[in-house]
């Protein structure tokens, strides 16, 4: 198995160091960033004076060799709107999207895991059926208009919740549901799905031919079974999450890094840009890599 | 070797042809998704036909016919059926063309991001060693990127229009494609039909056309079917977030995001455009997973 | 020899509710088993054996099967009257059952010790601590070598005599009565099937067990069954004791079956195979179910369902030939 973790933290490695190459080549593109920072009475030669301070005119891999440098010091540049580095920008807003994930996470896995299980064990019957067209309504609608339509029932007809923002957990209650929506349905499908195929096995007849009662048969011998998948899908899935709250931060205002995408997008801010989305692509490779040890420490058969 | 291309191992690719098949055809016409698929039909038709169908202009304003509801609603106006929006333009007239828009960046992608995956896949797949290697890289490296994040990026950077819109879903969208196409030609690859070939001396590509092609055509269509729900859904939310086609073209996630500041009073001008999207997504999401079991019930997860 | 009847079933039939039809899978099966007894069940593959053991224990695969007839009478009681949770009770330590592939019988993620000493825990009460002890001994019982190591060893572990020994270990543990093994040795090696067996008949007479062996080998019913029933297309074409059946079979079907095993010393050409395709249980006529492929078919054999009859004690077929010798 070491060898496994060393194979794979390699490939991860190289797979981040690509992704950085491409992160930083695709900001160089997008304009010049002496002539968006310089004062608007600027001549040429203080531009052109600003981008020697800045290493602008250095070779594109002298300034890539730069960039990776300052990666592993942990400097990720200095945003040009807020006037600070851009970890700190990045720092103050990652708890909130952090906190509306997680909780996001949790709606998703209590459905999912829950209507996944009850599908499997009542494969059929009308609850399945039920679960089926459910999780097809959740992969077909659009999260901006989830989001929208549920702070126009609980907020505007009803006026049970805040429309948006942060602060009390009632803020928090749309946002999660809207983040989660779209994936309890594929959640619920995969734990559907693995669920059959475990309870097709020989080994759960065996567990009921041993007398284990229904309950037992399908949560202890079951599950465990099935949770593997599950665990991969929903690991990647928390990234997604954590990934994705652009649209659901924008539509409730929820000050995270969603919100400071967009908004460092409009302010040109390209820096700020980059950082989020490096550390987004980081993230991925990370769980990635922490998905593929777990399984293997879970299923023996990969271990030994 | 035309005799080893009509044994029996290589009659499996002649499914079309196949009378059994078409007779199991038949018997499941009754259980098709009609509805999904007239919905489709629609769509198409307005995507491509809408703008001689539309009641009014869509782009025309009208200064007195502002923020009306629908018709049912006191204050309607029959002839403003599903209401207005804050500058008078007709809300019906918006979304059928608005069809436009979604189908042709919809079609574009998924034939286009299809292709390139379908290519990758054959080519990884088959060829494997270096080949499969670097594919496999590049996609999961395409697929590490945080999508929405990139695709605001590059919309950003390249300006917000349709062909860009178009451009960058299909170099985000190819990977998922190869990926999962990939693991069928391997799957594929082992059977029997495919080691004769290679005996009878058949080339690579002609192996991978003839061969390999036509056994996963059927993965083919299902993941396009659902990708194109996906895609759909992709341009909505870059519309929404201001980064898809810019004014004046009508786009549903741009009425959706228009609707957003009048969703005190004016409900109806999110509400329309996205209970249109959700219905589009939806007959796309059926068909494909209708299409899942009766062409494949061994598939068990995409 | 007055043994006790343990086990009979009468006129069983389990129907599988498809979409293009119904499957009688068991239609009307009766037999019944003695204490101590071997009882095999024989045939070819689709003719329902497995079905029938399901049926005995409730496990028929839902919501597609059902039991839709016939008593099951286990001890005096009639086993389709109780409820789930009495069934509970009763598999484990009253019938209990061996399926045929031990790798996939046991689950790969619990170690060999967790296995064996859950059934001990939930019937007979025990604590973790007494279980594994118990669950130590059912190992050593079906001699595991070195049963402590083993124990908190994974299944992918073991090879594959090894894990059907312990597999029977497992549903030993607690005892049972009535034993149904579902060819139990069709995925061992061979020599390693002459073991498992041996072991089985030892088992069977230090406690007096009941089993049911359903197999498809006749060399395994001449070894360890002292009755055999023949089945095809869900119903029991003959039953004899194992002696009787060898020296004297009487329906076209045993007959041919008997024939499709290839004797030392006889010398032929083809190996004989019996013509004809196993019929779609979905579509059975009112005649006989062999008789399509059958070489003494006559008319009435087509119209109708032979009932049984009795050649010799103990000897009886469903077949209208077996009417001139009873």
């Amino acid at each position: 198995m070491k060898r496994y973790i060393l194979k794979r933290i390699l490939q991860s490695t190289l797979s981040l160091l690509v992704v950085t190459f491409i992160i930083f080549s695709l900001t160089h593109l997008s304009g010049d960033p002496a002539v968006l920072m310089a004062p608007p009475d600027a001549s040429q030669a203080d531009i052109q004076e600003m981008r020697v301070s800045m290493g602008l005119t250095e070779p594109f891999h002298v300034q890539y060799g730069l960039f990776l440098s300052g990666l592993l010091k942990g400097d990720f540049g200095r945003s040009f709107k807020w006037n600070q580095p851009c970890l700190e920008v990045w720092f103050e807003r990652f708890p909130n999207t952090l906190l509306l994930a997680a909780a996001a996470m949790g709606f998703t896995l209590t459905f999912g895991l829950s209507f996944g299980i009850l599908s499997a064990v009542n494969v059929g019957r009308w609850f399945d059926k039920f679960g089926k067209i459910f999780a097809l309504l959740g992969q077909s609608l659009p999260v901006f208009w989830v989001g929208l339509m549920l702070m126009w029932i609980f907020a505007v007809k009803l006026g049970w919740l805040p429309t948006s923002g942060m602060g009390t957990w009632q803020h928090l209650i749309m946002p999660a549901i809207t983040l989660g929506w779209f994936f309890t349905a594929a959640i619920t499908r995969l734990t559907r799905s693995s669920m059959l195929d475990v309870l097709d096995r020989d080994y759960i007849k065996m567990a009921k031919i041993k007398g284990v009662s229904r309950i037992s048969v399908i949560l202890k011998h079951a599950f465990k079974n099935a949770s593997l998948p599950i665990l991969t899908m929903g690991s990647l899935n928390f990234v997604f999450m954590l990934n994705g709250t652009v649209i659901t931060e924008t539509v409730f205002n929820w000050p995270g890094v969603g919100t400071l995408v967009v908004e460092a997008i409009f302010a040109r801010d390209y820096p700020v840009v980059q950082t989020t989305v490096l550390i987004g692509s980081f993230f991925f490779v990370f769980v990635n890599l922490l998905v593929d040890v777990l399984y293997a420490y879970i299923d023996p058969r990969i271990r030994y | 070797m035309k005799n080893l291309e009509h044994s029996t191992e290589t009659k499996r690719i002649h499914w079309f042809f196949n009378r059994e098949y078409l007779r199991g055809c038949l018997s499941g016409l009754k259980e098709l998704p009609l509805f999904s698929i007239m919905l489709l039909i629609v769509f198409v038709f307005l995507g491509v036909f809408g703008k001689f169908f539309t009641p009014h202009d869509p782009t025309w304003t009208d200064l007195n016919a502002i923020l009306l509801p629908p018709f049912w609603i006191e204050g309607g106006n029959v002839s403003y059926l599903l209401g207005t929006d804050p500058l008078g333009r007709d809300i019906l007239s918006q979304l059928i063309a608005g069809a436009n828009v979604s189908l042709e960046v919809g079609f574009a992608v998924v034939i286009i991001a299809g292709t390139t995956g379908t290519i990758m896949a054959l080519l990884s797949g088959y060829l494997g060693g270096k080949v499969d290697a670097v594919v496999m890289r590049l996609c999961e490296i395409a697929l590490s990127i945080p999508y929405l994040m990139v695709a605001i990026v590059l919309a950003a950077i390249l300006g917000p229009s349709k062909e860009n819109i178009i451009l960058i879903l299909i170099v985000l969208g190819w990977a998922g494609y190869a990926r999962v196409l990939r693991g069928e030609v391997l799957r594929v690859k082992e059977g029997d039909f495919v080691r004769l070939a290679v005996i009878a001396g058949c080339s690579p590509l002609r192996i991978m056309l003839r061969h390999i092609l036509p056994n996963i055509v059927n993965t083919i269509i299902i993941m396009s079917t659902l990708q194109l729900g996906i895609v759909i859904i992709a341009e909505a939310s870059l519309s929404f977030l201001g980064l898809g086609v810019p004014p004046p073209t009508p786009a549903w996630g741009s009425m959706c995001a228009e609707g957003r500041n009048y969703i005190f009073d004016a409900w109806w001008i999110s509400f329309w455009p996205g209970l249109t999207i959700m219905l589009v997504v939806l007959s796309c999401n059926f068909l494909g997973d209708w299409l899942r079991i009766r062409l494949d019930p061994k598939f068990r997860q995409i | 020899m007055d043994a006790k009847t343990i086990l009979e079933v009468k006129d069983l039939k389990t129907h599988f509710f498809t979409r293009r039809g119904v499957l009688k899978a068991v239609d009307g099966v009766s037999f019944s088993l003695r204490e101590g007894e071997t009882l095999g069940l024989v045939g070819e593959s689709g003719c329902g054996k497995s079905i029938t053991c399901f049926s005995i224990i409730d496990l028929v695969p839902e919501p597609a099967g059902r039991i839709v007839g016939g008593e099951i009478i286990f001890n005096g009681e009639n086993l389709r009257l109780k409820s789930e949770r009495e069934m509970d009770q009763i598999r484990g330590p009253e019938i209990s059952m061996i399926l045929q592939d031990p790798l996939t019988s046991l689950n790969p993620l619990f170690t060999i010790g967790e296995q064996v000493a859950e059934p001990i825990r939930i019937h007979q009460k025990r604590d973790k601590n007494a279980a594994w002890g118990k669950a130590m001994e059912m190992l050593q019982m079906v001699r595991i070598p070195s049963p402590e190591v083993r124990m908190k060893e994974y299944p992918h572990q073991m090879s594959g005599g090894m894990r059907q020994r312990i597999v029977g270990g497992m549903v030993l543990s607690c005892q049972p009565k009535v034993l149904i093994a579902d060819e139990p040795t069709t995925s061992l090696d061979v020599t390693i099937q002459a073991q498992f067996l041996k072991l089985l008949k030892e088992i069977q007479q230090e406690s007096n067990l009941s089993m049911i062996i359903v197999t498809h080998d006749f060399g395994i019913v001449a070894r360890a069954c002292d009755r055999v029933a023949v089945m095809y297309a869900g119903r029991i074409v003959e039953s004899a004791g194992t002696l009787e059946l060898f020296n004297n079979p009487t329906h076209p079907y045993t007959v041919a079956l008997m024939d499709s095993l290839p004797k030392m010393g006889e010398k032929r050409d083809r190996l004989f195979t019996i013509e004809g395709q196993p019929p779609d249980l979905r579509t059975l006529g009112t005649g006989c179910s062999f008789a399509p492929r059958c070489t003494k078919a006559m008319d009435i054999c087509r119209r109708e369902y032979p009932p049984q009859m009795t050649i010799d004690e103990g000897h009886s077929v469903n077949c209208w030939l077996g009417k001139e010798q009873a």
